[in-house]
């Protein structure tokens, strides 16, 4: 065979590859990897209750103590926040993970990510309790003590309640903010979805399904929570002005 | 003015003009027509549908039907081989630059001092140069009483200076029609005189056509030439203020009349 | 326990980062300071197809992991021929993500301005350009400078996250100079101090602006 007769055979049996691959794109849908992707998602669902139930106690603590007449406490909360709004989430997960363990004390992958999203995420919804506290008019609270209330019972009994209606919508987008920040426990082990999203790749090279399915996965975990948001704004504001 | 004789093209056209929001009829195949130099004065209950028919000259709402003309122009339609079809931007641009207004909020820009607020259109709407522009304006803020207050933001004027400012804001331009959608209505009362006076004094000077959307009985009556009664969305009465206001035909001309003066009386 | 001498044997490769880490924060932010507005004009406009596209572009953005745009940008595209380094893929992924952002900032500052003004523009007859440039922007803008601060500081604690495609960032940085010397201790802490002190140096200025901006008139 001549050596031009070779080069034109090579070229048929290349783009004849390259026809089969274009065949073969668009790609089919990866259903075969959701088991895997899905155990992932398990976790990040775990892990996302677990630190939002960590991080609204952690706001209400925090957020009424800015408000305190204590200085003390005042103080102490002001800290905690700027602290943990000041700091890199990723660098707090490496260093609860990573430099604890040095003290004694050693968490798993999961306790270091509940502990950190819960303390981290808890620091802005601190400032969310605070701010929506303050939004509710001076006049309340005078209506309060014109009827003779204790300053708990005010607290509890009026202003809270008046509170937390303002404050569910920008809750929502702090646990949408949380649903992502648990992707980067990956980045510590976790076998969370993002993790198993990582592993797949990195074994089957299967590289546009996977992390488009995982893109869909977590946009899917959204929704649900930014429609519930709005639902229960709309049902609790029936009957207000 | 003689009402019966419109030998050159009015200025202002309204043809079967209906405009609604939603389900509510605020104008109901209205028909008018302004001529040029003509001081109108349109009064009614609120809700009539008087400022609705000055926001349609200015363009800020779309008629649902009808025709307005301005200067011999369609403004909202074109006419594309005999027959009129809704205009483009572009279009409706060219024909309401020779529309101005006046309103009850002022509006003016809060971030540009007095007299850049005066400027900034002619600069780059008319495309004058800025020393033209600002003796434009100078020229028109003086003519107002506030040559002083060139240098201040709106914010630090009163409410009769601010809106003496958008008179002059407007007059600038030189439009053939002016527009006062209720501009004292907003007013502290022992501002509204001021201006009054200064819209008074473009009256006198005669050349701009000019539609007064007011409460103010006897302002219109002075100024106006014609006043015009709307009510429910339709021209009630129109006429010589002297005839409108001292003897009204219509049943609720006079009704709307009684009660606007009762109220006035009892102040 | 806290080991000074190796601490201060590092710093200066740590400092070298932060440099690093600076720099993908303020081209990140330039990128997305400039694809906000198209992304709220978008939003923002008549035409019904574009305002959708563009609020389901915004809302997918906004409810999915920083972390899993990275990767997507860093390993998917390559497969179809565009190669990104580590930083322009990690720059990249910044400024899509918090576009957005911004552009919902953008969104309420352009809201937040009276009807009063678009009409007294279409009283004096401005074109819609000027409209924008003269009047809307102008306003629209300094209210929000403060929130968009927050942002870009909220930015820059994101950047660790590139760590994950390789970038040599401060956070990168301080792992390699850990597992050099077996002591992870000191580098991480340091990178969260300094983490820290420029956060809360730069909350102090974006304060310093808001008070500021808010004199105007």
């Amino acid at each position: 065979m001549g050596v031009s007769e070779l080069i034109k055979k090579l070229d048929q049996s290349s783009s004849r590859r390259i026809q089969q691959e274009r065949r073969v794109f668009p790609i089919q849908p990866p259903f075969d990897l959701l088991p895997q992707l899905l155990r992932g998602a398990g976790i990040t669902i775990q892990l996302t209750i677990f630190s939002t139930v960590v991080a609204f106690i952690v706001a209400f603590i925090m957020g009424l103590g800015r408000l305190s007449k204590i200085r003390l406490i005042r103080w102490v909360s002001t800290i905690y926040v700027e602290f943990f709004r000041g700091t890199s989430l990723l660098v707090q997960l490496f260093w609860a993970y990573f430099v604890l363990p040095l003290w004694g004390i050693n968490l798993t992958a999961m306790q270091a990510g509940i502990l950190i999203l819960g303390l981290s995420y808890g620091a802005y919804a601190a400032e969310i309790v605070r701010s929506s506290i303050l939004a509710i008019p001076k006049s309340q609270i005078e209506a309060g003590v014109a009827l003779n209330m204790t300053q708990g019972q005010i607290m509890i009994r009026i202003i809270i309640p008046q509170a937390v209606l303002i404050m569910l919508p920008p809750f929502g987008n702090i646990i949408i903010e949380l649903l992502k920040g648990t992707a980067l426990v990956s980045l510590i082990t976790l076998s969370d979805l993002m993790f198993q999203g990582v592993m797949i790749r990195s074994t089957t090279l299967r590289t546009t399904e996977t992390f488009s399915m995982v893109l869909l996965i977590y946009f899917v975990l959204a929704l649900p929570i930014t429609f519930g948001i709005r639902r229960i704004e709309g049902r609790l504001s029936k009957g207000r002005a | 003015m003689n009402e019966n004789s419109v030998k050159s093209p009015p200025m202002v056209r309204y043809q079967k003009i209906s405009k609604s929001f939603g389900e509510l009829k605020v104008l109901r195949e209205i028909d008018l027509e302004i001529a040029a130099g003509e001081k109108v004065a349109i009064i009614g209950p609120s809700g009539s549908g008087k400022t609705t028919l000055g926001r349609l000259l200015m363009t800020l709402e779309k008629p649902n039907s009808g025709t307005i003309e301005v200067d011999g122009d369609y403004l909202w339609h074109k006419k594309v081989d005999e027959k009129l079809v809704w205009a483009n931007q572009k279009h409706i641009r060219s024909v309401r630059a020779k529309v101005g207004m006046v309103f009850q909020q002022f509006n003016l820009f809060p971030h540009m001092r007095v007299l850049r607020n005066c400027t900034e259109a002619p600069i780059h709407v008319l495309g004058i140069s800025e020393e033209e522009a600002q003796e434009r304006a100078i020229a028109m803020l003086q003519k107002v009483g506030l040559g002083q207050k060139l240098k201040d933001f709106p914010s630090k004027l009163s409410g009769g200076q601010q809106q003496r400012v958008a008179i002059a804001r407007a007059l600038v331009m030189r439009p053939k029609v002016l527009i006062f959608d209720e501009v004292t209505s907003a007013l502290d009362p022992e501002l509204v005189g001021e201006v009054l006076e200064v819209i008074k004094e473009i009256a006198a000077e005669g050349e701009t056509t000019m539609v007064l959307i007011t409460h103010e009985m006897e302002f219109a009556r002075e100024v106006a030439d014609r006043i015009i009664f709307i009510d429910g969305g339709l021209i009630a009465e129109q006429g010589p203020p002297q005839k409108i206001f001292e003897n009204p035909e219509n049943e609720r001309t006079k009704d709307f009349l009684s009660r606007f003066r009762q109220q006035n009386r009892n102040y | 326990m806290w080991d000074w001498q190796y601490t201060l044997s590092f710093m200066p490769d740590l400092m070298k980062a932060l440099i690093t880490t600076i720099s993908a924060t303020l081209v990140g932010f330039l990128l997305a300071v400039v694809l906000g507005l198209p992304l709220v004009l978008g939003r923002r406009s008549n035409f019904k197809p574009l305002a959708l596209l563009t609020t389901g572009f915004i809302e997918f953005f906004r409810s999915t992991p920083l972390l899993a745009q990275i990767y997507f940008i860093f390993y998917v595209f390559p497969k179809y021929g565009i190669s990104f380094s580590p930083f322009a893929a990690g720059v990249i992924a910044l400024g899509l993500h918090y576009a957005t952002y911004l552009s919902e900032v953008y969104r309420s500052g352009i809201e937040s301005i009276p009807k009063g003004q678009w009409e007294a523009a279409a009283a004096l007859n401005f074109s819609r350009i000027r409209t924008w440039v003269s009047i809307i922007i102008p306003q629209a803008i300094p209210p929000v400078v403060p929130v968009m601060g927050n942002y870009l500081i909220g930015m820059f604690k994101d950047t660790p996250i590139l760590s994950a495609i390789t970038l040599v960032e401060i956070l990168q940085t301080a792992k390699i100079i850990g597992a050099h010397s077996f002591r992870y201790l000191e580098p991480i802490t340091m990178v969260g101090i300094l983490f820290l002190l420029l956060s809360y140096i730069s909350s102090v200025g974006v304060r310093k602006l808001e008070l500021r901006l808010n004199q105007r008139y």
